[in-house]
């Protein structure tokens, strides 16, 4: 899992790097998420570029595509695109590697950006996959400020009364939106209770940065049957380098050259101390 | 006078087609009644989810499991499915580019005196607008059975609007033409040519029997396919012609007249004379009071044309 860690730093730089060149990006989140995307795509799924046509592969929907820094980092980490391509191209002018998830690339399943979104679809998803018997797993991820739509309260409704045990959400609870604190936008507070309410399994994360954590929080899903479950990981935005971390200006930032400078350094020294 | 109406047209082919094909889908929004899809629900209930009142949920979660490889054919009150979730139809539907029928059932100002949160006189211009959407708003009964069937065959998302009522049939169980996305030719005259979708193709062919009287000769294209609209039929009828009349069950912005005007304006240019619903909640009344009432019947219709071939 060590690996895996050090891993993760490497991607935030790749995520870094494509927000400086393509001008703009949600890094904050990238950085509170990428750890989750990490360990699904490393640890817990069933997807990669040689089983993405099979229909008994795992699926998985980033319901906040605006993080879709983060999961085009994985994504090439998995050999699904390369890197430097990504890097390169990222926004720019007429380039597939747009601002949010696209499924004319390859290993992205569902176009997303608009939010409350990945939920409903994933129990579309799920349903299928109770229709025909296949043992396949969806996912899905989506922000704690994202769960003021109310689409993603119809969809959690189903996903209970179809008893859904084949899907697992996860919310990424860094605690800051664009406005400012989610508790201050609109209140989540008892988000716990709130998912428990609507028939789900809730495993709380303490630390959703940590991968050991949440790699044992997906394996606990796996074993929960007859409601689905939703991991609530408890991430820092902008985790990583103390210049962005919990400071909600960096919802959508691009570093300047002293702050690129000091937040490589910090994956670095993040790395190094592991 | 027929009793069978479009929604229970798409019922009979579904219940047909998923006795074999077990990716067949319907889901409803706590309205298999009204779409008259509770046979379906009793004969299938392994292809029937039913998703409660949520139309949001609706759509995105047909969308799922069109990815997964299902046929999904999301059936709502055309009011609701094309604006409530008009998000999901967008994204999840058209952009992701997932194989789901949606079913606007009730359209247009079926439901009458129940009011302006239950029509869906905006459903054209919202569905069209989006890329890789299609809007089908069939005639009849036996036109409607032949576009499900078609549907049936492609990958591709669509939305078809179809009203709550009986329609009087335009054609027959033996002569139904129809090839996809071409429209139909119902009459021909030489004088004026009158398009028309949904169930406005009716009293579009009882106006041309009363022009027909009165010497005027109307051709009547039934333009069941609003998008893609059939460009190339519209043209070759209208060429010469002396005047276009679009009649529609739906707001005189974005709608099949607006479609029509942008293609004679652009390629043949003469007068074309939108008929369409106000722009203002409509008045109270059966739909067939309505109809009569903005002058959206044989009669209406007729006038029209007289007016703008003097």
């Amino acid at each position: 899992m060590e690996n895996l860690k050090a891993l993760s730093y490497d991607l935030r730089k790749n995520v870094v790097d494509m927000i400086v060149e393509g001008k703009g990006g949600h890094i904050g989140g990238d950085m509170s998420v990428i750890d989750t995307l990490v360990a699904l795509y490393f640890r817990v799924m069933n997807i990669s570029p040689e089983n993405q046509d099979d229909p008994d592969r795992d699926l998985f929907v980033m319901s906040k595509g605006h993080c879709v820094e983060a999961l085009y980092a994985v994504l090439a980490a998995k050999g699904f695109f390369p890197i430097e391509e990504v890097i390169e191209k990222f926004s720019k002018f007429g380039s597939q590697y747009i601002g949010h998830p696209n499924n004319k690339l390859p290993g992205i399943e569902m176009n997303s950006g608009s939010l409350g979104h990945g939920l409903p679809v994933s129990v579309g998803m799920a349903l299928a996959g109770k229709m025909d018997h296949r043992d396949y797993r969806v996912y899905t991820v989506m922000g704690d400020g994202e769960l003021a739509e109310g689409s993603v309260w119809e969809g959690a409704m189903a996903a209970s009364h179809y008893k859904l045990d084949n899907l697992c959400a996860t919310v990424d609870r860094n605690r800051l939106q664009i406005s400012g604190n989610t508790e201050d936008v609109m209140a989540h507070d008892d988000l716990h209770e709130r998912f428990r309410s609507f028939g789900w399994h809730v495993i709380d994360v303490k630390n959703g940065n940590d991968i050991d954590q949440l790699v044992a929080a997906y394996e606990e899903a796996k074993t929960i049957k007859g409601k689905p479950s939703v991991v609530i990981a408890n991430t820092v935005k902008g985790c990583g380098s103390a210049v962005m971390e919990d400071k909600a200006g960096w919802h959508h930032k691009v570093p300047g050259a002293e702050e690129y400078e000091q937040i490589i350094k910090d994956f670095a020294e993040r790395k190094e101390a592991l | 006078m027929n009793k069978i109406p479009n929604r229970q047209a798409i019922c009979d082919v579904l219940m047909e087609q998923a006795k074999e094909d077990k990716n067949i889908v319907v889901l409803c929004s706590d309205s298999r009644g009204s779409a008259s899809l509770a046979p379906f629900a009793k004969a299938f209930p392994e292809q029937f989810i039913e998703m409660g009142i949520a139309e949001q949920n609706l759509v995105s979660v047909a969308a799922g499991l069109a990815k997964c490889g299902k046929k999904p054919f999301a059936a709502s009150p055309a009011s609701f499915v094309s604006t409530r979730s008009y998000e999901q139809a967008k994204v999840d539907c058209a952009y992701s580019n997932t194989n789901v029928t949606l079913i606007g059932i009730s359209g247009g100002v079926s439901y009458g005196a129940l009011g302006m949160s239950h029509h869906s006189a905006q459903d054209i211009a919202a569905m069209a607008a989006i890329p890789n959407m299609r809007v089908y708003l069939p005639s009849d009964r036996f036109q409607t059975a032949k576009l499900v069937r078609a549907l049936l065959q492609d990958e591709k998302p669509s939305y078809i609007r179809v009203g709550r009522n009986p329609v009087e049939d335009i054609y027959t169980e033996e002569d139904c033409p129809f090839i996809m996305d071409k429209a139909t030719t119902v009459a021909k005259g030489a004088d004026v040519l009158i398009v028309a979708c949904g169930e406005m193709v009716r009293p579009a062919v009882d106006a041309a029997n009363l022009l027909k009287e009165q010497g005027i000769g109307a051709t009547v294209l039934d333009m069941y396919c609003v998008k893609p609209l059939d460009k190339e039929g519209i043209l070759k009828a209208a060429e010469k012609v002396k005047a276009v009349v679009t009649v529609e069950e739906h707001a005189p912005f974005g709608g099949l007249g607006a479609m029509v005007s942008q293609v004679i304006g652009a390629s043949c240019p003469k007068k074309v004379v939108n008929l369409a619903l106000p722009d203002t909640p409509v008045i109270t009344g059966t739909s067939g009071e309505v109809f009569d009432y903005y002058g959206l019947n044989a009669q209406g219709i007729a006038k029209t044309v007289k007016e703008i071939l003097q």
